[in-house]
C-alpha cells in the first residue's frame, strides 16, 4: 500500500533542483541534525551547569556501570562501521549488500538497547531511580532521549534496508548512515559525562 | 518625569528617574525625526500624474550616506545611553552601601512576611518583629533586605522606591534601599504566582525613628 | 499541467500536499486563532475596566479565569497567530511562487507539519476546558509555579498547554527545514542570492534563528513535562533543582523568537512599499546584512528579561550592551525603508497604508524598547504595563498590521479577486486609530507603577485612583471599537472571495515571480517554469517604457 502510494505521488520539480549542488535530502538532513544538536546541547549544557554546582554528583556517578557503558560505546561504533560499509555498497549500486549491512547496523542498535535495558533494571533495583537525585534524573532523561533516537534510527534503517534490497532509493542509505553517526556521536558525549567523569 | 506619576521616595528612585528622562529625551529625538521624515516623504512623493519615480539603488556611496550617517549617530546615542544605564545600575543595584539596619522579606502564596530587626536594630534576636503585609522602615536609613520565597517565584516591587527584585525559592537575594520621603506606599507582587497573585498587596510605611520606636513599643506591649 | 484529474474535497483541501493549500490552511487556522485570542483579550480587558462586573458573552471573571485568559492570550497570539500567519502561512504560499518552482522540496513533510500544528491547536483549545481550567502561569511558564499542580491548581491545563506548545515547535521545525532547503536548492535558474526577494530571505533567516534557538527550550520543555507528570525535580529548589534554569532556556528562545516573527513582517513591508512607491528597494544588501546581524545578535540578549531575577548584577551590564547594540541594525533597516520612499510615486492603496503604518507604529515599539533594555530603568519598568504596551507596539505591527498588509496585497493572487478598497480603508483606520488608544494609555499606567497579570487593582491604593481607572476604561473601550471594526474586514474578506472584482495575473504591476503565475495559481504554479534575469526591485528603470521590469523577462 505504502509503496504503491509513493509511486503515485507526483514528485515536484522543486525536489529535483539543486541550486547549491548538494543533494536536497542531504541538505535537509544537515538541518535536522543542526536542530538536534541544539536540543541535546541545551540538555547537556544544563547538566554541566548543575554538575559544576553539585560536587556530590561524582559519588552518584560512581554507581553507573562503566563496563556496560563502555561495551555499548564499542557496539555503537561497530554498528556505525556497518553503516559506512552499507553506504559503500550502495555507492557501487549493490542494494542487496547495502541492505545486509544496514540490517547488521540494526542488530547493533538492538544490542545497545538490550544492554541499556539490563543496565537500567540493575540500577533501578538498587534504588537508583529517577527520583533519587537530580543526577539520576538527568541520567535517565539524557540516556532515555538518546535511546529514543537509537530506536527511531533502527526503524528507519530497517525501512531503508527494505527499499535498498529491491534496489530502490539507494541514496537514502547514505542519509540514514549520517543520522546513525550523529546518534553515535551523541553517545560519545554522554558516555564520559555520565559514566567516566567522577 | 516619572515623579509626576508616582512619588519619588528613595535614593534609587532619584537615580532611575534621571536615567528615564535621559532615555526619553534621546529616543524622543529619534522618534520625532524618523516620523517627520516618514510623513514628509509620504506627502512629498505622493503619486502625481506624469511624474515618474526616481531610480535610486541606495548602493552608491553618496546615496548610502542617507542611512550611514544617522546610523553612526545612533551608535553615538547608544554609547551615551549604555554609559548612563551602566552607571545607574552600578549605583542602585551592584554596589551595596553599608547597612544601618536589615530586614528579612519572605514571600509565599499569597502574602508577604516581614521580619523587622526590633529596637536593637539586629535581626535574629528576641526582639524581632514579624508582620504580615505591613513593612515599616525609618526615613534616611540604609536598609539591606534579605529576600526569599517559600514556594514559587514572586517579585518584591515598591514602585515609589523604583525597587524590584524577584524572590526565588531556594535563594536569598540581598539588596538595599534608603527611604527619603515619609508616607505609606504600595508593595506589589510583580511576578505571576498563582490564583492569589492580585491578592498579595502589602503596605510600606516610611516613618521617623520616633514613630518606629513607638510602634515597636506598642507591639511588645500587646504581644508581651 | 496534467493534474486535472478529479480530486475529492478531502484530498484536495484537507490532505493536500500542495504548498498553496497548506499555506492557506495555516493562514485560516491562524486567523481563527486570532479571533480566539482577541476574545480572550476582550474578556480580561473588560474585567480590568469594570472589575467584578459580569462580562457580556463570558460572565464573571475569577482570578483563576483571569490568569488562564492572559496566559493563553499571549501564547495563542504568538504561537498560533503570528507564527502560522507570517511564517508558515505566507512562507508556504509564497516561497515556491517567489523563487519560481512548483512546490516545496518535501511536500509530504509539509503536510505532516500542518497536521502536527493542527493537533497542537486542538490541544491548546481543549486545555481551556479541562477540569481545573486552562493553564494560568503566564506564557513564560516559570517554574515552580508551572511545574506543580500544588502551586498552579491546573493539574490538566498546565501539561496540556506545554504539550501544545511543544507540538507547535515540532511543526515549525519541520516547516523551517523545508523552507530553508527549498530556498537553498529549488530556486529558478538565474536566481542568485542577491536576486531573492527580501521576504523570502527574511523567512529563511527567521527559520534558521528559530531552529537554532528552540532546541534548548525543547530540552527544557521535556524537563518541565517530567516535573509536571513524573514528579521529578529539575526546577524544584527543595530537591536541588533550579527554577532560574528554565528562565535561561525560555528566554534563550523567547527573545530570538521576537525576531523570528519580526523579520518576515519586515519582508512583507519591503515587498509592499517598493511596489506602491514604484521604487527600487534602498540598499538591498544593507537590509540583508542588517537582518543577518539582527539574527545573530538576538542570541546574546536573552538575559535582559532577567535583570531583576536574581542573576549576577555584573552580568546585567553585558546584556544591556548587547540589547542596545541590537537597536543599531534594526534602526538602519528602518532608515533604509524610509529612504526607499524618497523620490517615489506613492499610491496609498490599502496594502500600502498597512505597510506605512507598520513603520510608524513599529517605531514606537522600537524606541520604547530602549527603556527596558537599559538595566537600571528596567528595574522599575520590568513586568509593568510599560512592557505590555512596548511589546504590543512591536507584536501588533508584526502580526496584525503586517499580516493585513500581506493579506490585502496577496489576496488577488491567492483568490483571483480583489478586495473592496473602500471597506479596506475603513477597516484600516478603524483598526489603527483605536490601536493607539489601547496601548498609549498602557504606557502611562506602566510608568505609574501598574504591574501585569493582576486581575483587579482594587487592593492597591496608589493604582486604584479615578485618573488611572479612566485610562483603563479608555483602553478597553478602544479595544472593543477595534474588535468591532474587524467585522468589516471579515465581511470584506468573505464577500470578496466570492463576489470581488476579478483580478488579472499582475494587478499591482509588480516584479516578483508570483505575479507571473495565474491568479489563483493552479497546482504546479507556472505554465512554464520561469528563468530569472534580474533582481526583484527594478522599478522605474530609466529608459524603459514601463515602470516595472519583472524578474522573468529576458533583457
Amino acid at each position: 500500500m505504502s509503496a504503491s502510494h509513493a509511486s503515485e505521488f507526483p514528485v515536484p520539480l522543486a525536489s529535483r533542483r539543486s541550486a547549491t549542488g548538494i543533494p536536497t535530502g542531504r541538505l535537509a538532513l544537515w538541518w535536522v541534525l543542526a536542530s538536534e544538536i541544539v536540543i541535546f546541547g541545551g540538555l547537556l549544557a544544563s547538566y554541566i551547569m548543575f554538575r559544576l554546582h553539585h560536587p556530590h554528583w561524582a559519588d552518584e556517578a560512581s554507581h553507573t556501570n562503566i563496563w556496560a557503558g563502555g561495551f555499548n560505546t564499542f557496539v555503537l561504533l561497530t554498528s556505525s562501521l556497518f553503516a559506512v560499509l552499507g553506504h559503500q555498497a550502495a555507492e557501487q549500486g549493490d542494494g542487496a549488500k547495502a541492505a545486509r549491512f544496514l540490517r547488521l547496523t540494526v542488530v547493533g542498535g538492538l544490542v545497545f538497547l538490550g544492554v541499556k535495558a539490563v543496565e537500567w533494571r540493575g540500577e533501578i533495583s538498587h534504588g537508583f531511580t529517577i527520583y533519587r537525585d537530580l543526577f539520576w534524573t538527568f541520567y535517565y532523561t539524557a540516556t532515555g532521549l538518546h535511546g529514543l533516537h537509537v530506536l527511531v534510527g533502527m526503524i528507519v534503517l530497517w525501512l531503508v534496508a527494505g527499499d535498498a534490497a529491491r534496489g530502490r532509493n539507494l541514496h537514502r542509505v547514505e542519509l540514514i548512515g549520517i543520522y546513525w553517526h550523529f546518534v553515535d556521536a551523541v553517545w560519545i558525549f554522554l558516555f564520559p559525562l555520565f559514566y567516566i567523569a567522577r | 518625569m516619572l515623579s509626576w506619576l508616582v512619588p519619588q521616595a528613595s535614593t534609587s528612585a532619584r537615580d532611575i528617574d534621571w536615567l528615564f528622562t535621559l532615555i526619553l529625551v534621546t529616543v524622543g529625538f529619534w522618534f520625532v525625526v524618523a516620523q517627520a521624515a516618514l510623513f514628509t516623504l509620504i506627502f512629498r512623493f505622493r503619486r502625481r500624474p506624469d511624474v515618474a519615480a526616481a531610480y535610486i539603488s541606495g548602493e552608491r556611496k553618496e546615496e548610502k550616506r542617507w542611512i550611514s550617517r544617522p546610523h553612526a549617530l545612533v551608535i553615538v546615542c547608544d554609547i551615551v545611553l549604555i554609559a548612563g544605564a551602566l552607571l545607574t545600575w552600578k549605583a542602585v543595584k551592584q554596589d551595596l552601601p553599608p547597612a544601618d539596619e536589615r530586614v528579612r522579606i519572605i514571600a509565599q502564596q499569597w502574602a508577604w512576611v516581614f521580619v523587622h530587626p526590633g529596637p536593637d536594630g539586629k535581626l535574629d534576636t528576641d526582639d524581632d518583629v514579624r508582620t504580615v503585609n505591613d513593612l515599616r522602615v525609618k526615613i534616611d536609613t540604609t536598609y539591606h533586605f534579605e529576600l526569599t520565597s517559600r514556594d514559587v517565584v514572586h517579585s518584591f516591587s515598591v514602585p515609589a522606591f523604583r525597587l524590584k527584585q524577584d524572590a526565588v525559592p531556594g535563594r536569598i537575594v540581598t539588596g538595599w534601599f534608603r527611604p527619603t520621603r515619609l508616607g505609606t506606599y504600595d508593595i506589589q507582587c510583580a511576578e505571576i504566582c498563582g490564583i492569589g497573585h492580585a491578592l498579595m498587596p502589602a503596605r510600606l510605611t516610611v516613618e521617623t525613628p520616633a514613630e518606629q520606636a513607638a510602634w515597636y513599643a506598642s507591639r511588645s506591649a500587646q504581644g508581651g | 499541467m496534467a493534474h486535472a484529474q478529479q480530486q475529492s474535497f478531502w484530498s484536495r483541501y484537507v490532505f493536500s500536499t500542495d504548498h498553496k493549500i497548506i499555506g492557506l490552511q495555516y493562514l485560516f487556522t491562524g486567523m481563527f486563532m486570532g479571533l480566539v485570542g482577541s476574545f480572550l483579550a476582550y474578556v480580561f480587558r473588560m474585567q480590568l475596566a469594570f472589575p467584578g462586573e459580569p462580562v457580556p458573552l463570558f460572565g464573571v471573571v475569577t482570578p483563576l479565569h483571569y490568569n488562564a485568559l492572559v496566559t493563553n492570550h499571549g501564547a495563542i497570539m504568538i504561537f498560533w497567530v503570528a507564527m502560522p500567519i507570517l511564517i508558515a502561512g505566507l512562507g508556504n504560499y509564497l516561497i515556491p511562487l517567489m523563487i519560481g518552482c512548483d512546490d516545496m522540496v518535501f511536500p509530504r513533510l509539509n503536510r505532516l507539519s500542518y497536521q502536527i500544528f493542527f493537533l497542537s491547536t486542538v490541544v491548546i483549545l481543549v486545555s481551556l476546558f479541562v477540569p481545573g481550567g486552562g493553564f494560568g502561569g503566564a506564557w513564560t511558564a516559570y517554574p515552580p509555579l508551572s511545574a506543580s499542580a500544588q502551586y498552579n491548581h491546573t493539574p490538566w491545563g498546565a501539561p496540556l498547554w506545554l504539550i501544545a506548545v511543544a507540538l507547535e515547535f515540532v511543526a515549525f521545525l519541520l516547516g523551517g527545514i523545508n523552507f530553508v532547503t527549498t530556498v537553498m536548492n529549488a530556486r529558478a535558474p538565474g536566481m542568485g542570492p542577491m536576486q531573492i526577494p527580501i521576504f523570502v530571505w527574511m523567512v529563511v533567516i527567521a527559520s534558521i534563528v528559530f531552529m537554532a534557538s528552540v532546541g534548548p527550550l525543547v530540552a527544557g520543555a521535556i524537563m518541565l513535562l517530567f516535573d509536571q507528570l513524573l514528579g521529578t525535580h529539575f526546577y524544584d529548589p527543595k530537591a536541588g533543582g533550579d527554577p532560574i534554569l528554565w528562565q535561561h532556556l525560555f528566554w534563550f528562545f523567547g527573545h530570538p523568537e521576537v525576531y523570528v516573527v519580526l523579520l518576515p513582517a519586515l519582508g512583507i513591508v519591503a515587498e509592499v512599499i517598493t511596489v506602491f512607491s514604484r521604487k527600487k528597494l534602498f540598499a538591498y544588501k544593507t537590509i540583508l546584512y542588517t537582518a543577518f546581524a539582527t539574527g545573530i545578535i538576538s542570541f546574546f540578549v536573552w538575559a535582559h528579561h532577567q535583570f531583576v531575577a536574581g542573576i549576577d548584577p555584573r552580568m546585567a551590564h553585558l546584556f544591556t550592551i548587547t540589547t542596545l547594540i541590537i537597536s543599531v541594525p534594526i534602526a538602519e533597516m528602518t532608515f533604509a525603508f524610509i529612504a526607499t520612499l524618497y523620490g517615489g510615486s506613492i499610491e496609498l492603496r490599502t496594502p500600502m497604508l498597512w505597510a506605512l503604518a507598520f513603520i510608524a507604529e513599529f517605531l514606537v515599539g522600537g524606541v520604547t524598547g530602549i527603556f527596558l533594555g537599559a538595566n537600571a530603568t528596567d528595574i522599575y519598568l520590568h513586568d509593568s504595563y510599560f512592557v505590555v504596551a512596548h511589546f504590543h507596539y512591536t507584536f501588533f505591527p508584526i502580526a496584525i498590521i503586517a499580516g493585513f498588509a500581506a493579506l490585502t496585497y496577496w489576496f488577488p493572487k491567492m483568490f483571483g479577486r480583489h478586495m473592496n478598497e473602500t471597506l479596506g480603508k475603513i477597516h484600516f483606520w478603524g483598526t489603527i486609530i483605536p490601536f493607539n488608544f489601547i496601548f498609549l494609555p498602557l504606557f502611562v499606567l506602566g510608568a505609574a507603577g501598574e504591574h501585569r497579570r493582576i486581575y483587579s487593582y482594587e487592593h492597591f491604593s496608589q493604582l486604584f485612583t479615578p485618573g488611572l481607572q479612566n485610562l483603563r476604561v479608555l483602553a478597553t473601550v478602544a479595544l472593543v471599537v477595534m474588535l468591532l471594526f474587524q467585522f468589516v474586514f471579515l465581511y470584506n474578506f468573505i464577500r470578496s472571495l466570492f463576489a470581488g472584482e476579478k483580478a488579472e495575473e499582475n494587478p499591482w504591476k509588480a516584479n516578483t515571480l508570483e505575479w507571473l503565475a495565474p491568479s489563483p495559481p493552479p497546482h504546479g504554479n507556472f505554465a512554464e517554469m520561469p528563468t530569472v534575469y534580474r533582481g526583484p526591485y527594478e522599478y522605474s528603470v530609466p529608459g524603459r517604457p514601463l515602470d516595472y521590469w519583472p524578474q522573468h523577462l529576458p533583457n
